[in-house]
């Protein structure tokens, strides 16, 4: 399975804002290796974020996001103690889930 | 003759690169020796260097070299090697598995070993006696590439964010470390290579640039911090997270020196001297550059 995401969210105002970090090479596909030929791409396509069941984010990425993604957001509601839930879907099928607690 | 000069000014700006980033991470120190001083060389900053500070604070609280500092924790405390051993018994200088402050207070002399050595000397010291793992397979590819990054690496990344927020304290107590010191500074003066190069070509006087870089002053106590501060480093070019061993064996390439040897005696000693100079200075942890 791939690397562990660090997650961090803080409740603010009556509002959670997440920081994540993602460990993903986000390959675009367009380099080429030494011999010339095209490195294949492989990066993240989907990232959702949930909270109590509800789908507080959900993103649709390309191979314009660059590697070792850093994404920040916030929603409303949430409390200090509840659980946020992370996960991305690449091309290649490949998934990472993550919890954090919010602080 | 304008040849040669072109060659060096191309050579330079990969050094100064790395340089502007120590430059940043400098910015506002916690507890700065000399505030009067930090606050006249902060007045003379361009809108260049502002921006790249601007990113840089953006960065530091988003640093993938979080993701090593948490895979370097993984490694520290996994059973592993010929040995099936994990890192928890390694000495960093402040007892067997204590790893708070101990970033800050090397390099430094290990009775056990007879040498002052640095963080990533003293790792590869351990997972040598250790965990059994050959000193050779480690300094083969010791440094970070689109293939991977070493063990060491993320090792010396979670060590160093052990020490997030202290300050420095390179002891000077051992013969060996004074020596260090000495030897040290006799290298970062030291001229040779193909270009008559030493350290203090470029980091021997105030108000050195390169280009848009600024270069600090290694000499001198004010711009000491920026040796230090910053490594290791995740280096968003190729997104790779790298030590100060490869800053060293970079700067050498840059100055076209002879290749230093991996975790050696050398950079120990250059390593002690910058360090030394930066004491006080509080750490802020792993750094992120361009």
């Amino acid at each position: 399975m791939a690397d562990p995401m660090r997650i961090r969210a803080v409740a603010k105002d009556g509002a959670v804002i997440v920081k994540i970090l993602m460990s993903h090479e986000m390959e675009t596909g367009q380099r080429k290796d030494g011999a010339g030929k095209a490195i294949p791409a492989h990066f993240i396509q989907q990232v959702s974020a949930t909270w109590q069941g509800k789908v507080v984010l959900s993103a649709t990425w390309g191979t314009a996001i660059s590697k070792n993604p850093f994404l920040e957001f916030s929603f409303k509601g949430g409390q200090k103690g509840e659980k946020i839930q992370v996960t991305w879907t690449d091309n290649k099928g490949d998934k990472r889930t993550d919890e954090a607690t919010i602080n | 003759m304008s040849s040669i000069k072109l060659r060096a000014v191309v050579a330079l700006s990969g050094l100064a690169l790395a340089c502007a980033v120590n430059a940043q991470q400098a910015a506002a120190p916690k507890k700065a020796p000399a505030p009067a001083a930090k606050k006249a060389a902060s007045e003379s900053k361009d809108a260049v260097t502002a921006e790249f500070e601007k990113f840089r604070e953006m960065m530091e609280d988003a640093s993938p070299a979080e993701l090593f500092e948490a895979k370097g924790e993984e490694l520290w405390k996994t059973r592993r090697g010929p040995k099936n051993a994990s890192l928890e018994q390694c000495d960093l200088g402040l007892g067997p598995g204590v790893l708070k402050g101990a970033y800050v207070q090397m390099p430094r002399y290990f009775a056990d070993a007879g040498q002052v050595m640095d963080v990533e000397r003293r790792i590869v010291h351990c997972m040598v006696t250790l965990q059994g793992f050959k000193a050779e397979d480690l300094a083969r590819q010791p440094f970070s590439t689109e293939a991977g990054t070493p063990d060491p690496v993320s090792l010396v990344t979670y060590v160093a964010g052990q020490s997030r927020g202290m300050k420095i304290a390179i002891p000077q107590k051992h013969a060996k470390e004074r020596e260090a010191y000495r030897l040290g500074r006799e290298i970062f003066n030291f001229r040779a290579g193909a270009w008559d190069f030493s350290c203090a070509s470029c980091h021997g006087e105030d108000g050195r640039r390169i280009r848009t870089q600024e270069l600090p002053n290694l000499t001198s106590r004010k711009d000491a911090i920026r040796a230090f501060q910053g490594w290791p480093g995740y280096r968003m070019t190729g997104g790779l997270m790298h030590t100060l061993q490869w800053r060293m064996n970079d700067c050498f390439r840059q100055q076209r020196f002879p290749e230093p040897g991996y975790a050696s005696e050398t950079i120990a000693d250059l390593l002690t001297y910058m360090g030394v100079n930066a004491n006080g200075y509080v750490y802020k942890g792993p750094g992120i550059k361009r």
